[in-house]
């Protein structure tokens, strides 16, 4: 039996808005606890909440972005729960007059795109921080004490909801990938998983190949990477088809992992069924979106990043064109002369490697030094890549270092290594092709790196096969 | 200084004479009212708390505030156990347009808790008396700010208004009360009763008081989403006469089952006078806005109270009662302590109307119908500029009268609800006594039309000359 996994996302994401969505308290994630906080934050009575303009604008781009339509008439509304970390006893949220409505997002994959709906995004606050103190693992159960810190409550987050288009972890994790980098390139957030202003929810259910309705679903929260979440998702997917096949049924259920540890399985929990009494926020007026403020936006709007693999995996292939796009690399790419394929290659390996901001980076002088990479010695190579990021990098400096392709000068250096390595010697005329790199990476130690490996290469294999 | 200083028969005019000519000085002022509370709060449970500062830095007549209003490092309580102690770190908006405008603070009045009821006997620390009978309500949840007002405790006060809380009170106490235009007072600092309808605002003894007071508050604060702009400034009315005013009488709002024929004949005498100022009076109708608005009311007032009141969950101020088990516990039992009946009860009632499967049947139904009653009174106002009934349908009633039967409590407000839901202002004069106690005349004006309530309103309390000193102590 043939087996169809349906994945849907929910998403959010934390705006890098200077303020927090209600207040002007400043968004800062690394001070002291409860040192950022006001009387609207505290929800102290009497205070009202103020909606952040930048907020919301960013709210309609991002909406522009994964081609949603931009509501005319969006309305807050409260969200009512009792929890330590909701200092008001509601959130302030969307229900069912979003911002943002109806987007498409292609995927591209090796073999076509797949186009997931984007159902809703909404403009909301976050909740405080709770660190439950005494108990396993920091979790609430068991633990001796809570303490919370408000200096999150009331910051602004977009939550983005997808429709259940997703087919494979592999896909959930590329229109992730995709997802991150479009609200990064819109600058409207860091969306980084390890701070949490990026952090996202799976819903999982299989259903049998063909098979038109959705069967019981469970959630996923808390995960720590896109590739945690594959892997999450992947052994759900398994979990869920094994219970199936032993003629068993999926219970609708929510599983917590553990974000501080990987190997630890998810906590399990029944889905309760919550009333949340959403009524419209009485404290808030309508948000109206000016048609002309939404036209602009939209005027603003880069190419969006699947375009781009589009586009540039007529150059360098598919899985190049993807890695530069979702690695934030193809801007440089783009600005980089030289043979593509071999700039895509030194943009994804080596200058990732050296740890340099792709932005910062002078494309043309970088260009100079692939296009003679063969010529100039290792070292010189990796010192470029390393320099390339800083004002006034040069290629120059680098080219002009030209890697010692003399015989006259290697053949005593060769001769020296091979006769303190008799036993590899050996070895290599044994049979034992692989030695070759040995060799060559002692004299490369030898000579500072500055020999010209394709000397080396030969002059090493003429006296070894000699 | 107490042959200068008569706080029962001083208004806020000649109080500002007073300091303008150098008789007195705005600490002098101030003290003069410390000594009546002093004198009358005992009797009267007015103030919850009193400030005593010398009045310093003040220029102006000092003022009375309902304890719902946030006053920096002064006791805010809302009249609930649950707020004793809490002591806020801000200003509420009116407050601090108060200290801007020289007004000094006289103290903290008594309410109904969380602004719930219509007799200030649902304080958590005791009832206020009437000051024209100390066996009777003075009507609320305004009834301190009022009650201050009438036993001349403060020259003026601000009280808040949700379903008819300061109309009422200032009806039962025989002094003069505006509910404004929602939108035009900010609500920020006041603590929440019920978000969409609670409106803070003025009480005087004269109808020009009141337009000054008004005109210190009024206004848009960035601090308030749902304020705006003025469209024309505050006036102080001057006109003695209604010539071309339009007055209509809803039928239903003045025939209501209810109403005391006393309180019907003051409301009457107050029309002919009206007309013997050269205005206009017709009848006109508001069927459904009378039928429906009180439990349309009694939805969404308590809809939105039930999660205004979520906050108080003992965390982050207020009280904290200490629970064996988690922290679901502590919450339990903090709020099981700190809120009275009437909160628990429309806590209740909100929290079922808002639930899944109910919410169209009852919260969103009351918004519809509420929807229907701005529509009706729209109509009523394509022929009049302003509509006049009885502001209670009775005078103040005996303490504990009502206290068993929250139905006939809740139908004090019957006649201040409908345009309350409308968003429309109301202002409450005296017009007369009936069995020896004050009735009010509500009159009720199109949206932003203050000023024409304040000409209408000043007209007819020149030619009423109604007595604000209650008998007993003049």
């Amino acid at each position: 039996m043939t087996w169809e996994p349906v994945i849907g996302l929910e998403i959010h994401v934390h705006l890098k808005t200077r303020t927090k969505m209600f207040c002007r308290c400043p968004v800062a994630y690394f001070e002291p606890p409860n040192t950022q906080t006001c009387p609207v934050c505290l929800a102290f009575p009497g205070s009202l909440p103020v909606p952040n303009r930048k907020a919301v604008e960013w709210t309609v781009l991002l909406g522009l972005g994964l081609g949603c339509e931009i509501a005319e008439h969006a309305v807050f509304h409260r969200k009512n729960y009792f929890y330590p970390d909701n200092p008001k006893g509601y959130q302030i949220s969307q229900y069912d007059e979003p911002l943002c409505v109806n987007g498409r997002v292609p995927v591209p994959g090796a073999d076509g795109d797949v186009e997931v709906g984007i159902v809703r995004a909404h403009l909301e606050e976050d909740a405080a921080k709770t660190v439950h103190v005494g108990g396993a693992e920091g979790r609430i159960h068991g633990s001796e004490s809570s303490l919370v810190d408000f200096n999150r409550a009331g910051t602004p987050l977009v939550e983005i909801v997808t429709a259940p288009d997703l087919r494979s972890s592999e896909d959930a994790k590329r229109f992730l990938q995709l997802l991150r980098q479009t609200v990064v390139e819109l600058g409207i957030s860091d969306a980084e998983m390890e701070k949490g202003s990026l952090r996202f929810d799976v819903n999982v259910s299989v259903r049998e190949a063909g098979e038109a309705a959705l069967r019981t679903r469970t959630e996923l929260k808390n995960m720590n990477s896109f590739n945690f979440a594959a892997k999450g998702i992947e052994r759900e997917i398994k979990r869920q088809i094994g219970i199936y096949e032993a003629g068993g049924e999926v219970e609708q259920e929510t599983l917590h992992f553990d974000p501080g540890n990987e190997s630890a399985p998810p906590l399990r929990s029944k889905e309760e069924a919550q009333d949340y009494r959403y009524f419209p926020e009485p404290d808030l007026v309508p948000l109206e979106p000016q048609r002309e403020m939404v036209e602009r936006l939209r005027g603003e709007l880069p190419e969006p990043p699947w375009a781009r693999i589009r586009r540039l995996e007529a150059e360098v292939g598919f899985t190049l064109a993807e890695g530069l796009v979702t690695g934030g690399r193809d801007e440089l790419y783009s600005r980089t002369p030289g043979e593509r394929e071999a700039v895509a290659n030194v943009l994804m390996n080596e200058l990732a490697a050296a740890g340099v901001d792709p932005a910062a980076v002078n494309g043309e002088e970088l260009g100079k030094v692939i296009e003679r990479r063969a010529e100039i010695p290792r070292a010189a190579f990796d010192e470029a890549l390393a320099a390339s990021g800083s004002g006034g990098f040069s290629a120059e400096r680098y080219l002009a270092e030209t890697a010692i392709a003399d015989v006259g000068e290697l053949d005593p250096v060769i001769d020296r290594i091979l006769s303190e390595n008799e036993q590899q010697v050996e070895a290599y005329r044994g049979g034992k092709d692989g030695l070759l790199g040995f060799f060559v990476g002692q004299v490369m130690k030898e000579t500072g790196g500055k020999a010209n490996p394709q000397v080396v290469n030969e002059r090493l294999r003429e006296k070894l096969n000699a | 200084m107490p042959g200068v200083i008569d706080t029962l028969r001083l208004t806020v005019e000649e109080a500002t004479g007073l300091l303008e000519r150098g008789e007195v000085s705005p600490a002098e002022l101030h003290r003069a009212y410390l000594d009546a509370a002093a004198e009358r709060n005992e009797e009267l449970n007015v103030y919850l708390c009193t400030v005593d500062d010398g009045a310093e830095g003040a220029s102006g007549v000092p003022v009375a505030f309902k304890d719902v209003i946030s006053t920096k490092g002064i006791k805010t309580t809302a009249g609930s156990k649950i707020l004793a102690g809490y002591r806020p770190v801000f200003d509420a908006t009116v407050a601090s347009r108060c200290k801007d405008a020289g007004l000094p603070l006289l103290g903290k009045t008594n309410m109904d808790e969380f602004a719930m009821g219509s007799s200030t006997e649902n304080s958590a620390y005791g009832p206020t008396r009437n000051p024209w009978d100390p066996g009777r309500v003075p009507g609320g949840s305004s009834g301190g700010s009022t009650a201050a007002v009438a036993a001349g405790l403060a020259p003026w006060a601000l009280g808040s208004d949700t379903g008819g809380s300061i109309k009422q009170p200032a009806a039962l106490c025989g002094v003069v009360g505006l509910r404004p235009t929602y939108g035009t007072v900010s609500r920020y600092g006041i603590v929440a009763f019920a978000s969409s309808l609670d409106q803070v605002g003025p009480i005087a003894k004269t109808v020009r008081d009141c337009a000054r007071l008004y005109r210190v508050i009024a206004g848009r604060d960035p601090c308030d989403s749902t304020t705006v702009e003025l469209p024309e400034p505050v006036e102080l009315p001057e006109a003695e006469d209604l010539k071309g005013l339009r007055i209509g009488v809803p039928k239903e709002l003045n025939e209501a089952k209810g109403i005391e024929p006393g309180v019907a004949g003051q409301v009457a005498r107050a029309l002919d006078l009206a007309r013997e100022l050269g205005a206009e009076v017709g009848e006109c109708s508001l069927p459904r806005s009378v039928e429906f608005g009180l439990p349309c009311y009694y939805l969404i007032a308590p809809s939105e109270a039930s999660s205004n009141l979520a906050r108080y969950d003992g965390v982050r101020y207020g009280l904290r009662s200490t629970a064996n088990g988690d922290v679901r516990a502590m919450y339990d039992r903090t709020r099981h302590d700190g809120f009275g009946d009437e909160p628990k009860r429309r806590i209740m009632l909100g929290t079922y109307a808002l639930s899944a499967g109910y919410y169209e049947a009852f919260y969103g139904q009351a918004q519809k119908v509420r929807t229907v009653i701005r529509d009706e009174h729209a109509a009523a106002f394509e022929q009049f500029d302003v509509l006049a009934s009885p502001t209670s349908p009775t005078v103040a009633f005996e303490l504990g009268a009502r206290t068993a039967n929250p139905l006939a409590m809740y139908a004090a407000d019957l006649l201040t609800i409908p345009s309350n839901l409308a968003g429309l202002p109301g202002l409450s004069i005296p017009c007369g006594l009936s069995e020896g106690l004050p009735v009010g005349l509500q009159l009720i004006g199109r949206q932003f039309s203050e000023n024409l309530l304040f000409r209408a309103g000043h007209a007819l309390e020149r030619a009423l000359g109604f007595d604000f000193v209650p008998e007993r102590l003049r």
